[in-house]
């Protein structure tokens, strides 16, 4: 039952690269640039694990962007009206813990296909913003980028709260009663729901914590810079949904690990810097992205038959 | 001398895996009758029709049709000689209109064909006519009825030009006038020279309709007579007919307490209504009644998944609402439900993890799964029903289906229920599991669990209950003591004026 099979495999591929960056091209490993690459991910990490808690209820959410947008726009709007980050980074959270539920509520309590749903909240939320900002940047005041405390240590801080995120969901989906509650409800809802269990509320708190992880991950982009895009989470919900499959959560729900999605995301996030580092160029990336996650999606249906 | 029959069986046998779904049936149709075939739940009826229709290859014995002897069908063949299945729930393409449904199944494949819109149109209304269909062909299917849906079927069987026309209880779900207008399509039909096979539960449709009756009866032919020289009391006898083996362990000690006072009981949504009975601790209440009268919908209303929107439910004394799963649970019900394969375990859990979900809140207080506690109270399980292979780590898919409903079994022992629900338990599983799966439900019973066992299995239902409730219609209709005799329990299931009711 406990293989680790996709994780090895990921792990494998990774050291790989890493073997050839570090033959030829050792400057990919300098502290600061690579430093850099990491704290940019951060947010990116923290997003994934809750995307992959919405997956393994056998659920998606393609709004992740569209939130991460609309809570980067309200965190620098209400840091540049001079709240304090202590309450800038509550008040991004709740956001997209509320955003989250929204889809939640649309999935789970009137059960509705959780694509379409996410399709349209997430059309919506860019829509809105485009109107409310047409395009503006946010300026943030002094102070907010690295938190004041500099470029290393602010990076350095983003890791932190990056790994403390993964490392809490990672243990709560393994030793928490509510985690393999989320395995049984993507594995058969209604098998679960036999069992006494309530999996929509299972799946209304898998939106809502991924809502939440988008809010965080909103306030983690901010800081690294001294201005807010509008869309800035553009694009972030293919990223995210890619590193979930590459590390071997399955899309039909309740299989997968925490792990896999680690190494997954570093997988593809390392590819772009890589083919910089040897001189390749930066046109191959999607296609090596593409060409990953196909070989994943492969992977897992040949599991599929093997299992009785 | 009788004509050469359309169809005929020769000594069919048809196994799934260790089950004898057909022990050697023979039977043959002639053109122009309706040929009734009758039998308990499980007798082999429609394994018989998916062997007519090719859908199942026999295992041993021949058909015979129109006089070529085959040693198996496929559909296509089975096509090709005229024989033609119209199910209770008729296979069409709801969002096809009604000519296209037809044509579908009339014209000759090939996607690059031009569609003849007026010819197929007009095919379609000269069949429907033909089949006492007034249905407009442009209709879009999921709009029809029931019964338009199943005479649009009946054309489609004559536009194939069928000589053999399989009907598996076509009235289920109909109302009398439509059943009226059904059976005036039947015996057209019938007078056109076509062969109709129909399976129907109602015995005053086969008075009305049938020709000849055969009675399957644990997958092997009783007999064929004429209708006419058959009453009622005959045909019951004949379906039910044997002596019930005391294979069956007997019931411990005499009941105690009421645990379970059901008053009233109805959900207008599950079909079910104004149902009354008790059941004590140590008792094994039977649930007896054809398919589609209500048992597992009576189980989904008690257990909340479907909850109840009139009457009470009194659990030792105590009023519950059971408006929930949750709820049923935390008042001490427990419910394994028929379907083992979809919805009795969850299959991307081990056997361990199966065991224990319907137990977190007693085994992990505080919501940390802890792997001492899951592993004592999966092995105690294991081994008091003796799960094979004893293994806790094991995918519980991989486990015999026998072993798989242990597994949905032992879930709820983990929670100590009061009132224990089983839907089917031995369905689909080998004579020796059987036996095992009834020696398990007594001891529970004996360590003061009531029970509720839902069956179709009559011999199961006679065996295993000390009192029998019959359901039809969706209603308890009658409450029988454990020793009726089977022919009585038929009659009260099948609605007729039962002999012995108590």
């Amino acid at each position: 039952m406990k293989s680790y099979a996709r994780e090895l495999a990921v792990a494998a591929v990774l050291g790989l690269l890493l073997v050839v960056l570090a033959v030829w091209a050792p400057a990919f490993f300098e502290p600061a640039p690579l430093r850099s690459l990491l704290a940019r991910e951060a947010p990116t990490l923290v997003v994934a694990c809750g995307m992959a808690l919405v997956i393994l209820t056998r659920q998606i959410d393609i709004s992740v962007g569209s939130q991460f947008s609309a809570c980067s726009v309200a965190a620098g709007l209400l840091a540049a009206a001079g709240w304090p980050m202590g309450l800038v980074l509550p008040a991004a959270v709740a956001l997209g813990a509320v955003l989250g539920a929204v889809n939640g509520a649309l999935v789970a309590g009137l059960g509705l296909p959780s694509i379409v749903v996410t399709l349209a909240t997430m059309v919506t939320l860019r829509q809105g913003l485009n109107l409310a900002r047409q395009g503006e940047f946010v300026n943030l005041p002094d102070g907010v980028q690295w938190l004041g405390l500099g470029q290393s240590a602010g990076q350095g801080m983003l890791l932190l709260v990056a790994g403390a995120v993964f490392v809490t969901l990672a243990l709560a989906l393994r030793h928490l009663a509510a985690g393999r509650h989320v395995y049984a409800v993507g594995s058969d809802a209604e098998a679960a729901r036999l069992a006494g269990l309530r999996p929509r509320r299972v799946t209304l708190a898998a939106f809502m914590l991924l809502g939440a992880c988008a809010g965080l991950a909103a306030v983690m982009n901010v800081v690294q810079s001294p201005q807010v895009q509008p869309l800035a989470g553009s694009g972030l919900e293919l990223k995210v949904i890619a590193a979930v499959v590459v590390g071997g959560v399955a899309i039909s729900g309740g299989r997968g690990r925490l792990g896999g999605v680690f190494l997954g995301l570093l997988l593809l996030a390392f590819i772009s810097p890589a083919l910089t580092h040897l001189h390749i160029e930066a046109y191959w990336e999607k296609a090596i992205q593409g060409a990953i996650i196909l070989l994943a999606v492969l992977a897992d249906a040949g599991r599929k038959e093997d299992s009785p | 001398m009788s004509p050469v029959p359309l169809l005929a069986f020769e000594a069919i046998e048809k196994s799934f895996g260790a089950v004898r779904a057909l022990r050697g049936v023979s039977f043959e149709l002639r053109a122009g009758e309706v040929h009734a075939l009758l039998g308990e739940n499980g007798a082999g009826k429609s394994t018989l029709i998916k062997v007519a229709t090719g859908a199942h290859a026999p295992d041993a014995g021949t058909l015979v049709v129109a006089g070529e002897r085959l040693a198996r069908l496929d559909p296509a063949a089975a096509k090709a000689h005229g024989i033609a299945c119209i199910y209770q729930q008729p296979a069409l393409f709801p969002d096809l209109t009604v000519a296209e449904n037809l044509a579908l199944r009339l014209e000759p494949a090939g996607g690059w064909r031009r569609v003849r819109w007026g010819e197929r149109r007009r095919r379609a209304e000269a069949l429907l006519r033909q089949a006492g269909a007034h249905v407009p062909p442009d209709r879009e299917v999921r709009e029809l009825s029931m019964p338009e849906q199943q005479l649009v079927e009946m054309a489609g069987a004559l536009g194939a030009g069928a000589r053999i026309v399989l009907m598996d209880e076509p009235t289920a779900s109909l109302t009398q006038p439509e059943q009226e207008r059904l059976f005036a399509a039947v015996r057209a039909l019938k007078a056109s020279g076509v062969g109709i096979i129909y399976i129907s539960h109602r015995l005053d449709e086969i008075f009305a309709l049938a020709d000849r009756v055969t009675v399957l009866r644990d997958g092997a032919t009783v007999g064929s007579r004429t209708a006419a020289e058959l009453d009622e009391p005959d045909l019951i006898r004949l379906m039910v007919g044997r002596e019930v083996d005391r294979l069956y362990p007997p019931p411990a000690a005499p009941a105690g307490e009421v645990v379970l006072d059901v008053r009233g009981l109805g959900c207008a949504a599950a079909g079910v209504h104004d149902v009354s009975f008790t059941v004590h601790a140590g008792e094994v209440f039977a649930l007896a009644g054809l398919v589609g009268a209500g048992r597992t919908e009576l189980a989904r209303v008690l257990f909340g998944l479907t909850p109840a929107d009139a009457g009470e439910v009194r659990l030792q004394g105590e009023r519950v609402a059971l408006g929930s799963p949750r709820a049923a649970m935390a008042a001490g019900l427990a419910y394994v439900p028929e379907d083992r394969r979809r919805h009795g375990v969850v299959p991307e859990l081990p056997v361990a993890q199966n065991l224990t979900l319907a137990a977190h809140r007693a085994i992990f207080p505080g919501g940390w799964l802890r792997a001492g506690p899951e592993q004592r109270c999966a092995a105690e399980l294991i081994a008091r029903l003796d799960i094979r292979p004893a293994e806790p780590a094991a995918p519980v898919t991989s486990l015999s289906g026998g072993n798989q409903q242990k597994v949905a079994l032992g879930r709820w022992l983990a929670t100590n229920p009061r009132v224990l629900i089983l839907d089917e338990p031995t369905q689909g599983v080998d004579v020796g599991a059987k036996g095992e799966i009834h020696r398990r439900i007594r001891e529970l019973a004996a360590g003061g669990l009531a029970v509720i066992l839902i069956s179709s299995d009559l011999p199961e239902v006679l065996g295993m209950g000390d009192r029998i409730g019959v359901m039809r219609g969706g209603t308890l209709r009658e409450i029988l003591t454990g020793g009726t005799p089977a022919p009585a329990v038929m009659a009260a299931a099948l609605g007729r004026a039962g002999k012995g009711a108590a």
